[in-house]
């Protein structure tokens, strides 16, 4: 596999590639430059670059009165205080009145590593999720980070960028294309579908091999989008394999996998399990031994998908 | 300021009061004490201070201006309906489920409405990065917040202004309503946000203060703002909530309350309506 690459670094290199061609585009952080990334954009464009400190609130507040002013602003935190703390200023300064800003929250979920709880925000999608408007990208490799920055500053309206501290193995090539509401299919399968967001993906496409040597055939989607939800491939998959499982570096509550059972739920009552972070906390530790210990990793989802098989019943 | 100016604008303050108590007693409901301790703020930045066009709202040097504290609607409302950008007759719809003029300003929905706003402190922040905007692209318009007393207890306030002095936002001028009340009583039992002058000035301000109903004196403030080449104005605007209506000036009790038929009355005789 190609090398592994952070979502959060090619968020940087992004910003300061499309900050040639859109001169419009500024970039604002709160003391993070150096950990979110938006520092390669920083040293390509020092002037459209705002340190606001450590004052993720007034930050958010200054991107929204630079986007009333013709400015692209991206601000940037980790998920935990852009979306947690600052959950208000979004809310309100920024969803309400339909702003065009751009949110580039990194370390986003357990991967953070070692800086333990109070920086692993596994609440960030649920939290999003629920102000309307908004749109929720949360790639799952490299390419499709800086596909998201593109998507993001040709739309029009509030965004959340979901990026990760970890690196991952970039899955696509430069042909891959990027859609904002469009899940996209991996790999085909009849008995189970892995619907998988973020890093996640990289582990539902390793689980398909593990359920594949016992003779189980699963698809993968990778629903980078979260909202606009693509509810006609969940629907489509839904059908086709009988069973689903989503699989997110997220709460169980409130982000992915609420989001296709909500869809399921509705309009096509189906089998399904969820793969994430369960009703607790985060904890110090190295970023991939955390995978396992959440069970995220590939094979905590084939026996999910193993059970959500045994459902269909 | 000559004679004749300043009673044109007494006048048009007067007709902006009108508009709110009409605001309020029409919803019944709404914030007539600190609207009203605004009034002749309002007036003289529409008719007076900012570069704005009722036919053009979204014009692009246009100056703008931020109600930080946005339970004041009814004052900002009127104000926009005496210059022009909103017919006077639509105030009586005012937080009415069918109205434009929703309880708190509403950018989407009504003309010369610079930002959507009422959860207070945000506002600071949002008036910020417009004049960060406006610094960058070198432009002409100056940026216009105006802030609640008891608002400055909100921490953002304090985050905003550290960034605006860090940034020189010298085309930047907040305007604290001092009235000394909010909801739970006087400012300072609450929780003392004062002395303001000397919070501004160690966060790197250009204080100023004047007396929010004498025009004279609004004029030096924002006279004294332009004039201040590198840091951003905060003016100390000393007011009486409820300013022109008796039984509501200095009366904490009409912060959020509306008059009943009979206060209408009353309120529209001290307004000279009547």
């Amino acid at each position: 596999m190609a090398e592994k690459i952070a979502t959060r670094e090619a968020y940087g290199k992004a910003l300061a590639e499309f900050g040639a061609e859109y001169d419009n585009l500024v970039v604002l952080d709160a003391d993070l430059a150096a950990a979110t990334k938006t520092g390669t954009f920083k040293k390509a464009f020092p002037d459209r670059f705002f340190d606001c400190g450590i004052a993720e609130n007034n930050m958010i507040g200054a991107a929204v009165g630079m986007s009333l002013c013709g400015k692209i602003p991206f601000a940037s935190s980790f998920a935990m205080f852009a979306a947690g703390r600052s959950f208000e200023q979004v809310r309100n300064a920024i969803g309400y009145p339909h702003n065009n800003v751009k949110i580039g929250a990194t370390h986003a979920g357990i991967t953070v590593g070692e800086d333990g709880a109070t920086h692993q925000c596994n609440e960030d999608i649920a939290l999003m999720r629920t102000i309307p408007g908004m749109v929720i990208l949360n790639p799952a490799d490299a390419t499709e980070a800086r596909l998201a920055v593109k998507a993001a500053i040709e739309h029009n309206g509030p965004v959340y960028l979901r990026f990760g501290r970890m690196a991952v193995p970039t899955i696509f090539g430069d042909d891959y294309k990027f859609e904002i509401g469009k899940g996209v299919k991996l790999a085909e399968g009849t008995d189970v579908a892995l619907i998988a967001t973020g890093i996640e993906v990289e582990q539902a496409l390793a689980a398909r091999e593990l359920l594949a040597a016992e003779g189980i055939s699963a698809s993968v989607i990778n629903m980078a989008t979260i909202k606009p939800l693509d509810e006609e491939i969940i629907i489509a998959e839904a059908k086709a394999c009988g069973a689903v499982v989503t699989c997110e570096e997220h709460s169980i509550i409130g982000g992915l996998g609420s989001a296709v059972a909500e869809v399921l739920a509705e309009k096509c009552p189906t089998p399904m399990l969820r793969v994430g972070v369960n009703d607790e906390f985060g904890r110090s530790g190295p970023a991939k031994e955390l995978v396992t210990y959440f069970h995220l990793d590939a094979a905590s989802i084939a026996e999910k998908a193993k059970a959500a098989v045994a459902l269909k019943k | 300021m000559d004679a004749q100016r300043k009673g044109e604008l007494c006048e048009i303050a007067r007709q902006i009061r009108i508009g709110i108590i009409d605001a309020v007693y029409s919803a019944n409901s709404g914030h007539p004490g600190g609207s009203l301790s605004i009034a002749d703020v309002l007036a003289y930045l529409y008719f007076e201070e900012m570069n704005v066009d009722p036919a053009n709202p979204k014009m692009e040097n246009r100056d703008r201006l931020v109600l930080s504290k946005g339970h004041c609607a009814p004052g900002l409302y009127s104000a926009l309906a005496q210059r022009g950008f909103i017919p006077v007759e639509d105030l009586k719809t005012f937080r009415k489920t069918d109205s434009y003029l929703q309880g708190h300003p509403d950018m989407k929905h009504t003309p010369g409405v610079d930002m959507s706003s009422g959860s207070l402190g945000q506002g600071t922040s949002v008036s910020c990065g417009m004049a960060l905007a406006g610094k960058i692209d070198n432009a002409p318009y100056r940026v216009y917040a105006i802030l609640g007393d008891g608002e400055t207890q909100e921490g953002e306030v304090w985050e905003a202004a550290m960034f605006a002095a860090h940034y020189k936002l010298s085309n930047l001028c907040w305007l604290v309503d001092f009235n000394g009340l909010q909801i739970d009583g006087a400012i300072t039992d609450v929780m003392n946000p004062t002395p303001y002058d000397k919070k501004f000035e160690a966060f790197g301000w250009n204080v100023v203060e004047c007396d929010a109903h004498d025009f004279d004196s609004i004029e030096k403030a924002y006279a004294a703002a332009k004039a201040c080449a590198d840091k951003p104005t905060v003016i100390i605007s000393h007011s009486t909530k409820g300013k022109g209506v008796s039984y509501m000036e200095n009366n904490v009790a009409w912060h959020g309350a509306a008059p009943n038929a009979e206060q209408y009355e009353i309120a529209m005789k001290d307004l000279g309506a009547l």
